[in-house]
Formats: structure tokens, sequence, C-alpha cells
């Protein structure tokens, strides 16, 4: 029992001594902490201003309900649309576009469908259909899964309506959806990112690329603290102004993995 | 093989992150055994003691639940905790201590349902000769979880194993945040889900080490401890 007590101890000790610091939570994507990018950025920003953050890697939509039930000062997430509702409904201040890559469609080595090669996304996605080629979605409300579903509406395709069995939604991160399709053979939407830093692309390839339909645009928005009172307003500010500053977009640009820029810096343009 | 070489290369690294992971699962684990055993031990003595109506009905919701998904559990207390629930103005949500409560809550069930099998059995062996002494009913309770601290060590670590195991809740009230709330089992979901496999195996080979070691030291002292009781 004793052992219990000081282990409670402990906990009690090392728990109080974290919520004295300067510290502030932000809500963002998985492409943003899989791919690595936050442990380049964060700790040139505790450098700068000595502010801790926090970060909860989700879906953008789920990021955005984090937000919402006030449980996060930022958020930092990459679907446009979900993110001016989000504005909308007043649980933001005010959004402002960060940076962006692109998606890649990820395919089998052996390209069941034949794509490898393609820039055209909408046309491959059109094929995918046509010749029932396995397709993994995110399924999750993520920026990516809500690029993906644009994507199909531009094919004029709705698989995830009609259920079609060659189309399976695994409600998972970008990750876990690569593992997937990789298992599978299936094709699957990623961000670039997310795909450079991956560890296990044996026998996957980039199928589609370069389509300007693939663009995959980040923003910033600290959360309302009209809505959420607690929201740490001046120390969440500090980290939009970082990310947005000269310095902040040129150490987001300076992210490279193999001599690859995973993230393009366009704050204000 | 390379998963076991990566572990063991691992460890002997000392990568600081990687001890810091480590020490947060045993911590919020054992935290949460302690939380847990402070109202599992003397709720499951209370049972095995006393007689109540509906005392079959609390016996077997306390044996439903002890197979409470760690992912309801971890539902529950996030919409506890998170600033739109009840107790949102504690700021709890995505620490540690929400990860200690989670676990407790997930494991109190257990503690408290096997308590109850093991002070019943060892109650029905002196049931007798403490009725003859005329001790009271608290004085009684006291006795009995006395008596049988050996087999309720073995209680406590299969509450600590369910703890030290699961997934599900930590990683909705913890949100694996790196350096914060990150442990042994969500640090091993993002490494699988970033297709870093040998690293995740690797990881998972050490958490598997160290409830080995724990159980072994356990078993040790129950070992000792009973030659010397004889």
């Amino acid at each position: 029992m004793r052992l219990l007590f000081s282990a409670l101890t402990i906990a009690c000790l090392t728990f109080g001594a974290q919520a004295q610091d300067k510290i502030i939570t932000i809500a963002s994507t998985t492409s943003t902490q899989d791919s690595g990018l936050f442990n380049h950025l964060l700790p040139a920003f505790k450098a700068k201003t000595g502010i801790d953050v926090k970060v909860i890697a989700q879906g953008t939509g789920q990021a955005l309900d984090t937000a919402r039930r006030g449980d996060a000062d930022v958020v930092f997430v990459h679907a446009k649309s979900a993110e001016e509702k989000f504005l909308a409904e007043g649980f933001g201040v005010k959004r402002f576009d960060v940076m962006y890559n692109d998606f890649v469609l990820i395919g089998a080595a052996a390209d069941p469908a034949g794509l490898k090669g393609s820039k055209d996304i909408v046309a491959s996605l059109k094929t995918i259909q046509a010749k029932a080629a396995p397709f993994v979605s995110r399924g999750d409300k993520s920026g990516t899964h809500a690029a993906e579903l644009a994507l199909w509406k531009d094919a004029g395709l709705d698989p995830a309506a009609a259920k079609a069995d060659w189309y399976k939604e695994i409600g998972q991160g970008m990750g876990a959806a690569l593992n997937t399709s990789k298992a599978m053979g299936a094709y699957v939407l990623s961000d670039r990112g997310t795909w450079i830093s991956f560890k296990g692309k044996d026998g996957l390839i980039i199928a589609v690329e370069g389509d300007t339909k693939l663009f995959n645009q980040y923003g910033v928005m600290l959360v309302n603290p009209a809505k959420h009172p607690h929201v740490k307003a001046d120390l969440g500010q500090a980290f939009v102004d970082y990310v947005l500053s000269a310095e902040g977009q040129k150490v987001i640009a300076d992210y490279k993995i193999e001599g690859q820029q995973l993230f393009f810096p366009n704050a204000g343009k | 093989m390379n998963e076991g070489s990566s572990a063991l290369a691992l460890v002997l690294s000392g990568d600081p992150a990687l001890y810091a992971i480590v020490r947060l699962s045993l911590v919020v684990s054992l935290s949460a055994v302690g939380l847990a055993a402070l109202v599992g031990l003397p709720l499951g003595g209370l049972i095995a003691l006393t007689r109540f109506p509906g005392r079959a009905g609390v016996i077997v919701l306390l044996n439903a639940f002890m197979g409470l998904p760690p992912v309801v559990v971890g539902l529950a207390v996030f919409l506890l905790l998170s600033r739109s629930g009840p107790l949102g103005s504690w700021g709890l949500l995505f620490t540690p201590t929400a990860m200690v409560i989670a676990q407790a809550v997930l494991i109190m069930p257990i503690i408290a349902a096997l308590t109850r099998q093991t002070v019943e059995d060892y109650w029905s062996e002196v049931r007798d000769e403490l009725n003859a002494m005329g001790v009271g009913p608290l004085h009684r309770l006291m006795t009995l979880l006395y008596d049988a601290r050996i087999a309720l060590v073995t209680v406590l670590l299969a509450g600590f194993g369910r703890a030290a195991a699961e997934v599900g809740a930590v990683m909705i009230v913890g949100g694996n945040i790196n350096g914060f709330t990150r442990v042994m089992t969500t640090a091993i979901a993002l490494e699988t889900s970033k297709g870093d496999l040998p690293l995740a195996m690797g990881l998972g080979l050490i958490l598997m080490i160290i409830v080995f070691a724990i159980n072994a030291s356990a078993w040790a002292l129950r070992l000792y401890a009973e030659r010397r009781i004889g």
C-alpha cells in the first residue's frame, strides 16, 4: 500500500507542477503530427516565446469538435469549408491561411487500375470505379476525407452512398489508412506530408499527383474566448502570430524529410 | 528478429523520451490501481460480509462491470471532464490526472468483484471464530482484508494488468499528447499508424517486459510472505 501512496504522491506532484507552466492546447490533424512538422515547429516556438504546446492530433472534423467543446485554445486544420462553418458558428475568432501541401493518390505497386503517371484525379477516380479497384477511404470526417469526398463529387460518383464493395471506409487516421491500403492492395488519398514521412512505403507507389484539384490548404484559428472564457487568448494568439510571422513561415519551409519540403508557407498570400 | 533487436536497441539507447513514456505509463496505471483499491477493497469486503436485499443483483452487476469496454469508460469520463461537461471547470481533460481517473473507473469493479470473492472465501473459514469473539463489523472487515492481503495482491495485479494494457480510455481522455499524456499503449498505436512497425513492436515488447517484471516481483513477494507466515 505504501508503494501505491508514494506513486499517488509522485503523480500529484508531477501533474501539479505542469499545470503552472505557460501552456496551450492545439487541436490539430493527424497529418501535421504524423508528418513530424510539430516536432520541428514547436521547439522553435517554445524557444522564441517560452510557451509549451500540447497537441491533440485528430481528424479535422474531430479537432474542430474538440475546440467547439472548449477543450482547445487554437485549431490548426485543413478543411476550409468546415473551418468556415466553425467561424460562422462563432467558435473561432478569425481564420488565417498558414501553408499548403498537396494530396497524392497512393496505390499498390501492382497498380490494378493502371493509373500510374496520371495527372488527372477525376478521370482516375472514374477508372477506379469502372474497374471496381479496391479503394480505402479515411471515413473519419478528417480534412483528407472531406477532400476525397469532394473529388468523388467532381467525378459525379458517390461510392459511399452506393455502398460499393470495393470502397472501404476504415474510420482511422492517415497512417492507418496507408497501412490498410498496403495490406489490401487498395488506392488511398493521402496528404503528401504524411506519405513522405510514412515508414512503410514498400509495395506502395504514387499513382496520381500534380492535379490542381489536389491542393491542400491549412488554416489556423484562435478559439473564440467569447464562447469559452477559459481559452488562453494571449498565449493562443502568440502561436497564431508566430506561425504567420516571417520567422514561423521560414521554420515551416525549412522542414524537410530526405531533402523534400513537406509544407509550403503561404500566410497572407 | 528485426523487431526484437530494435526493441533492445531502444532500451539500450537510454532515450529520455522513451523513459518519460514508460515512467508516465507506470505512474498513471499505479495511481489508478491505488485510487481503485481505496474504493474497491472496502467495497468488495463490505459486500462479502453483509447481507441485504438486492445483494445478488449488486454482485452480478459488479462482475459484469469487470468487462467494461475501455473506450466506453473513456468516452464517459471525456464527457464529464470536457469544458462543456459538468466537471469542465476543473480543466482536467487531456491531463494525466484524467487518465488516472478513467483507468481507476475501469478497474475499480475488477478489484471490488475479486475482493468480494476472496474475502468471502476467507470469511467461510473464520466465521465461527470471529462470531465467537464477538468482533464488530468494521473490525471484521479490517481483519479479513488483512488476513487476505497476500491473495489481494493478486487482485491488485489483475487491476494493474488491465490498466497498463488498455489503450482506448487513455487515448480519449489523454489525447496522446507528446511528452505530456503519451503512454506506452498510445505510443504503440501512434507508431503503428505512422507505419513504423518495428518501433511499435519494440515498444510493445518493452511494455510486456515491464508487466512481466512487476508480476514476477509480486509473486516473489508472495512466496516470501507465505514462507514467513508459514
